[in-house]
């Protein structure tokens, strides 16, 4: 950086900034007096975005930002990032007290997150009172849920809610107006404070919005026990990290939800979502690639999550949060530690970074190639199932097809039908094509199918990718109940015809939902499984 | 330890594992399987439609060999003809050992072999002679990006000299994860649109072309090579080492090692690519000048050769704009030695964001 006096700083603020509201107001999805949540997870990127909005609240910044902004905080995740790695793109940065700011170091802990990766309980505590003493000082509503929470979550946290109407850019600019005429008139009327900072200045008098007993006590023993049988029970750390993923997003969009968040904010930078597009290229995730790292990603229906810090590099993430000393919390990754050929996020990120060092441009190429990709499938008919765990919409052809996914389901070496010596025996392999979703009906008659039937019950349901990360996991037993039990309602839906018959069960209902704000049910999705057994019983084959 | 038996004929001792299934097959079994599933490509693709004349680009390595040979085995049930191919780039050291396999294996298996070679076809350019003018600048060689693009058309000659109606190559599926992973780090969106399918269907008079081996990995290509006890040249091209796609290779190894489906997840992640219309290329016209399938006015083969003849070999190569005109603009100022061959400097914006940082 050229040293020209110390004026470069102000530039360099100024360009940081810019690009941030930049890229909100150009794409002109978040409307005036909106709830965005802002997804936080104590690393760099998300706490610069934080920090940004905390600063483009205030009262002195030029055009203020006209969100109402919340905080979550998800217990048990970190960022996917090592100060091995925060070292080699920002040399010096890392870890620097700087006088009067709160950046807060953590012991380093040797093993992986929360609950998913063993770290001691005392260690949990205390990242938490770190991570709360920050939030106290930001004035938003703030939210801290713990990874256990996924034990609680209902099904229906799993199905797409209806968007409400979005806005043209002429609707845009008619809010804006509005909400500006709105404003005017109430610092006519000598209110004095707009509606956002009163709310924030409030805020400190009404703690955290969640439930309370959450910040005093540790999620119960038994949940923490549950977790952490699942995450050891799956075979491959990118399966892990695939899973804590997933968890992690549903956990976050119930809380939208349930607090009536329109919008989500996170803090994926240019870097992490060239390294994310690589990864998800090769996890087989190829046809989602515009949701996963585009801007908008509208696949929930009624929350939309947003990328506003996309284009901003680590590096400069990294400049900035240590110029201007913002507070973020670190905690060890899934994958800290871990050796670089441990999973598929590592080596694409290690790969990348190593690229760009010798081709700089590599990261931005990349970058700019994904801008170029379309939120459309390739045949054009998007309103086929969705996938259980992603919620994209299914990506999966004929087991025949001359394509990958019918290469790996068909199995043409076993042609010739097995010999009764061979039905005797245990097979040596099991058969993998019923991991990919074909019905298992090489095992017919040689051991009992249940287990087999539902979990390719679940298979069935899911994306590509997502069977693929399936493979990885032995039993889904230890999978928490919303997904199971989802799994099992949308295989049980049955035909129109029968609807008519179809009673619905008021328990179940409640079961289902869990706050009232899950707006219109599906068609057919409330029935519970004792209903359908017993229509079963009627229906003639 | 004992090997298992076999699981699908039970009666042969397992002589392997298949590397994405884990399967444990005799060699015979593991021969047929593999050929019941190119067959099934071709089928459930509808690739070779019966009474094609196939031209096999045959280069004498072990994908193309293993291609023959199956496609072989397998015309009389698809009531195809074939007719090889082989392509001479003048790469001393490389090609002539390679066409001497071509040559043993035509002989072999009794079917005709044409040899096309590009100092005929391209008024004297050979690979070698591409490699000396595009040495000079500086930058790594790119003559790798020549060699495909003059291959293909070469390719395209010689299977219209045979009287083919359809081309196969013997690209497997390691190739085309390699290939997707190549244009996302080069920023190539137009080839990215384009790719992702087992083949194209020919337009514009192009004969139309496969890949039959494109769903099979590499080590299955490389095992059915060994039972059926194929001739093959294994040694790499002189000009491989600089080639861009040597990382992709890493990296498709590094993947392979974290997941052994890697290659198939690729690929089935390019077959669902959806770029913007704006980065799909132009609908192809024909060349001005050759006549062959082209995107704009010149095919990039003759673009290329004219850069050659110029003395400009870089002029075709990346996005430089109006370089497939007569009359080009002057060339791009050369870039600094470290930055990348790939995307040319006007395009990706970073060329400059480096010099500041």
């Amino acid at each position: 950086m050229p040293s020209a006096g110390e004026a470069w700083r102000d530039c360099f603020r100024a360009f940081y900034i810019h690009k941030f509201r930049a890229v909100l107001g150009k794409n002109r999805l978040i409307f005036p007096g909106e709830k965005v949540l802002l997804a936080w997870s104590g690393g760099p990127s998300s706490s610069s975005m934080v920090w940004q909005v905390l600063e483009g609240l205030s009262r002195d910044s030029a055009k203020r930002l006209r969100f109402v902004p919340g905080v979550v905080y998800v217990d048990g995740t970190c960022p996917v990032v090592s100060t091995r790695r925060l070292r080699r793109v920002a040399p010096r940065t890392w870890p620097y007290p700087i006088l009067g700011s709160p950046v807060v170091m953590i012991p380093f802990c040797l093993h992986l997150e929360g609950a998913a990766c063993g770290q001691s309980r005392e260690d949990r505590a205390k990242t938490l009172s770190d991570v709360k003493r920050i939030l106290q000082t930001l004035g938003f509503p703030w939210h801290v849920v713990t990874l256990e929470e996924v034990f609680a979550l209902p099904p229906s946290v799993l199905r797409c809610s209806a968007p409400e109407p979005v806005g043209t850019v002429g609707t845009y600019k008619v809010a804006v107006d509005s909400f500006l005429q709105q404003q005017h008139t109430l610092e006519a009327e000598g209110v004095g404070d707009s509606p956002s900072s009163a709310q924030g200045e409030a805020q400190p008098s009404q703690p955290c919005t969640q439930d309370p007993q959450n910040l005093a006590e540790p999620p119960p023993a038994a949940q923490t026990e549950a977790l952490s049988r699942l995450f050891d029970s799956v075979k491959t750390l990118t399966a892990k990290e695939e899973l804590l993923q997933t968890l992690r997003t549903h956990l976050i969009l119930h809380v939208a939800r349930t607090h009536g968040y329109s919008k989500v904010m996170t803090g994926d930078s240019c870097t992490r979502l060239a390294i994310k597009l690589m990864t998800s290229l090769a996890l087989g995730r190829g046809a989602f690639l515009a949701w996963d790292t585009g801007f908008s990603d509208e696949r929930h229906g009624d929350v939309v999550v947003v990328r506003p810090m996309r284009e901003h590099t680590l590096k400069e993430v990294a400049f900035y949060n240590r110029l201007f000393a913002v507070p973020s919390v670190f905690t060890p990754a899934i994958d800290t530690k871990a050796p670089e050929k441990a999973s598929i996020h590592r080596l694409m990120e290690g790969f990348l970074l190593r690229l760009q060092a010798q081709f700089p441009s590599t990261v931005s190429t990349v970058y700019r190639t994904s801008e170029k990709l379309v939120k459309a499938p390739r045949d054009g008919c998007a309103s086929g199932p969705r996938c259980l765990l992603c919620m994209c919409s299914l990506d999966v052809d004929t087991a025949d097809s001359a394509t990958a996914f019918g290469a790996q389901t068909q199995d043409f070496s076993q042609m010739q039908p097995p010999t009764p010596l061979a039905e005797a025996g245990a097979p040596t392999v099991p058969c993998r094509s019923a991991e990919v979703g074909r019905a298992p009906n090489c095992c017919q008659g040689t051991r009992p199918c249940r287990r087999e039937d539902s979990r390719a019950r679940v298979i069935k349901q899911l994306c590509y990718g997502c069977r693929v990360n399936m493979k990885d996991v032995p039993s889904l037993d230890p999978l928490p109940p919303y997904i199971l039990a989802e799994a099992q309602l949308r295989s049980q839906r049955l035909s129109p015809e029968i609807q008519e018959y179809l009673l619905e069960n008021s328990d179940d209902r409640a079961h289902a939902s869990g706050s009232g704000a899950w707006g219109p049910p599906e068609d057919g999705g409330e029935e519970g499984q004792t209903v359908c057994d017993c229509i079963n019983k009627n229906i003639f084959n | 330890m004992p090997a298992p038996q076999c699981a699908s004929c039970h009666a042969a001792r397992a002589a392997l594992r298949r590397p994405r299934s884990g399967q444990a097959l005799c060699g015979a079994c593991f021969c047929t399987a593999f050929e019941a599933e190119v067959l099934h490509t071709v089928l459930a693709g509808r690739l070779l439609p019966p009474g094609a004349v196939v031209a096999v680009g045959a280069s004498g390595g072990k994908d193309s060999t293993v291609l023959a040979h199956v496609l072989r085995e397998l015309a009389p049930r698809l009531g195809v003809s074939l007719r090889l191919v082989a392509v001479d780039e003048g790469i001393s050291g490389y090609r002539d050992a390679a066409l001497a396999a071509v040559r043993r294996q035509a002989a072999r298996w009794d079917l005709p072999l044409t040899v096309v070679a590009y100092a005929d076809l391209f008024g004297g350019w050979t690979m070698d002679a591409v490699a000396r003018s595009t040495a000079g600048s500086g930058r790594s060689r790119a003559c790798c990006t020549f060699c495909g693009v003059l291959r293909r058309r070469a390719l395209e000659e010689g299977a219209r000299l045979v009287g083919a109606t359809h081309i196969v190559t013997g690209h497997n599926a390691d190739d085309m994860a390699e290939t997707v992973l190549m244009n996302f780090l080069r920023g190539d969106a137009g080839r990215l649109a384009r790719g992702g399918g087992l083949g194209s269907r020919g337009e514009g008079g192009a004969l139309p072309r496969c890949r039959p081996l494109q769903l099979a990995s590499q080590k299955e290509v490389v095992l059915y090579a060994h039972f059926r006890r194929l001739d093959y040249f294994s040694e790499e091209c002189v000009y491989a080492p600089e080639a861009f796609r040597g990382h992709a290779r890493h990296l498709l190894k590094l993947l392979e090692a974290a997941r052994p489906s890697a290659a198939l997840d690729l690929v089935h992640s390019a077959e669902r690519l959806a770029l913007a219309p704006a980065a799909r290329p132009p609908p192809p016209g024909a060349c001005s000048r050759c006549g062959a399938l082209a995107s704009r006015a010149l095919c990039q083969a003759c673009a290329l050769l004219d850069g050659l003849q110029r003395g400009r070999p870089r002029l075709a190569i990346g996005k430089g704009g109006g370089a497939r005109d007569e009359e080009g603009p002057p060339p791009p100022p050369p870039s600094d030695p470290g930055s990348a061959p790939g995307p040319a400097d006007g395009e990706c914006g970073a060329a400059c964001k480096e010099r500041c940082e």
